[in-house]
């Protein structure tokens, strides 16, 4: 646990320091109202109606999501492998090889279906 | 000695020696915590300012040289100036996650610095015989935990996108978040030849293990994979989408104004920092000194405070590198840039995986060391990767030729050819002409 509190030191100053300096912004600059201010600024012309509940956007996106949790997930099986490489010799090398393998599998399966077409 | 342990079924991960960790008494890590905190943001207004100046001169300008020596004080001008500025918090904006947003995308900035080694065990000055590494931490998994806590920097660009209440702030914060992820895991991938070499994810270690050769120079297709998806990460140009000024105003922080944005670009900055931080101890071998100065005296360049310098010279090659890229290449168009990261760079990276672990079973299998035979693997497999990328361009450009002759008034609008294209004379198309004369004069 020792190894983790200095983080916990550095992350109370950072965190620190950025409340800090959203309440000075608040209190130091000047308050000037005006209805024009507070419509979402965009590019200065008009903003776009938003539909109720927020905006809504293309679902690409989350399949972007989803594949990185996929491949995310993949990698992280790869570091302890990686890290005991040494210790496992070929009885490694070969497991590792069929995981990369199932891995591709997957991957040629969703580029075939057009899951990385970004149109 | 290892196949007997396999065997035993009770594998030692712990190659690292973390013993130097967690010893020091709370001032001193307060200290320590406060440096790394001061030389974090006192670099950002120093790459502010250096940012501007080395593209003005590759520009022919000569950029800000008024405020202090070169114009040194131009960032804290700036930064001063913002604070002053009216703080404004749209009616549409989501007003809790709004200021939430700003802090949760530059705490984990900085706290990514917790496991950076900046040098090796040193006295601490004004004590008698007290020594302390020259890290805030290191633990077992510190790359990890970079990569856990840059992830939790995301959370702050998509939320602060998303809860501004504008469109434009919506698309560039998940257009952003989009690229994060996606060049996280070529990112993810280039790393694991670093760790199956070091033995190790403990930055410390991995520095150690680079004592007698930099990764960067054996693991070549890695290094340039972490290098390009670096840039990818801290959307920096030429993949600055998430900010394509002509497209998204100013991306996920459009209605973000004073020190709230300030908060934002801080956090980018440290950001740059911190993954050129790690593409050093990865690659670069850390704090140690380049090959010549190294041998100078017994090493005596690699002990005491020296290596700080060849550390932070490292970074600060890394950000001119940044800058370099900014100064140079223009924005890719979006679904280039995602089939880049995901068709070419991980495929790439896979088998390179596969390529590394294969010679490092042989060599260690059969004794021998064959770490010329990596390099060159490595040269090949980067040609491979440009060849890829350019013969993926010549197509493309190939296919568009072979379509019906250049109109210059598609979809109404006047349009200037493209290279292979033939404008035709202007004559044969009177009315048009005349409707962008009147357009010009309007």
């Amino acid at each position: 646990m020792e190894l983790y509190m200095p983080v916990v030191a550095l992350g109370i100053i950072a965190t620190g320091f950025a409340v800090f300096s959203i309440v000075m912004s608040a209190v130091v600059g000047p308050k000037r109202y005006n209805r024009a201010k507070l419509d979402s600024y965009e590019c200065g012309i008009e903003p776009t109606p938003q539909p109720v509940g927020g905006g809504r956007f293309p679902v690409k996106y989350y399949i972007t999501a989803m594949l990185f949790i996929v491949f995310d997930i993949e990698i992280i099986f790869l570091y302890p492998w990686a890290v005991a490489f040494d210790n496992m010799a070929v009885f490694g090398l070969v497991e590792m090889i069929l995981f990369i393998l199932t891995v591709f599998v997957a991957y040629a399966y969703v580029w075939r279906r057009g899951g990385l077409e970004w149109d | 000695m290892t196949s007997s342990l396999v065997s035993q079924g009770d594998l030692v991960l712990a190659a690292e020696d973390l013993s130097m960790f967690g010893q020091d008494p709370w001032w001193l890590v307060v200290i320590k915590a406060v440096l790394i905190f001061l030389v974090l943001v006192l670099l950002t207004l120093f790459n502010i300012w250096f940012e501007r100046r080395v593209v003005a001169r590759m520009q022919h300008r000569i950029g800000p040289n008024v405020h202090g020596p070169f114009g040194l004080l131009q960032s804290l001008a700036d930064g001063v100036k913002l604070a002053l500025k009216e703080d404004i918090i749209p009616k549409a904006a989501d007003k809790a996650v709004f200021l939430l947003a700003p802090v949760l995308s530059v705490v984990p900035a900085f706290l990514a610095f917790a496991v950076i080694p900046f040098g090796p065990v040193v006295d601490v000055p004004f004590t008698d015989d007290m020594t302390t590494p020259l890290q805030l931490t290191d633990m077992p998994v510190a790359v990890l935990f970079v990569l856990a806590v840059a992830s939790i920097g995301i959370y702050g660009i998509v939320l602060g996108g998303w809860s501004s209440g504008s469109t434009y702030s919506l698309l560039g914060g998940l257009r952003s978040s989009a690229q994060m992820i996606s060049y996280e895991v070529a990112m993810g991938l280039a790393l694991v030849a670093v760790f199956l070499y070091a033995g190790s994810m403990s930055t410390s270690a991995i520095v150690d293990a680079q004592e007698r050769i930099w990764f960067g120079l054996i693991l070549i297709p890695s290094f340039v994979i972490y290098v390009i998806a670096m840039v990818g990460e801290t959307n920096r140009a030429p993949f600055d989408l998430p900010e394509a000024e002509g497209e998204l105003v100013g991306g996920f922080h459009t209605e973000y104004s004073s020190l709230k944005f300030a908060l934002f670009f801080l956090a980018e900055y440290v950001n740059m920092t911190t993954v050129s931080a790690l593409a050093t101890t990865l690659f670069l071998g850390g704090w140690r000194a380049p090959w010549p100065l190294s041998a100078v005296n017994d090493g005596m360049f690699n002990e005491g405070y020296w290596p700080v310098l060849w550390f932070l010279s490292k970074i600060l090659l890394f950000i001119f590198f940044f800058i370099w890229l900014r100064g140079t290449l223009p924005r890719l168009r979006y679904d280039q840039f995602m089939a880049f990261g995901w068709k070419r760079l991980i495929p790439v990276s896979l088998a390179w995986i596969v390529a590394v672990a294969t010679i490092r079973s042989l060599s260690l299998d059969g004794g021998f060391d064959r770490t010329y035979l990596l390099g060159a693997l490595g040269v090949v497999a980067v040609l491979f990767l440009v060849l890829f990328f350019l013969g993926g361009e010549e197509e493309e450009e190939q296919a568009e030729a072979e379509e019906r002759p250049f109109d210059a008034f598609a979809g109404g609008y006047p349009v200037p050819p493209m290279p292979h294209q033939v404008a035709q004379a202007r004559s044969q198309s009177p009315t048009v002409a005349s409707s962008t004369a009147s357009e010009g004069s309007a």
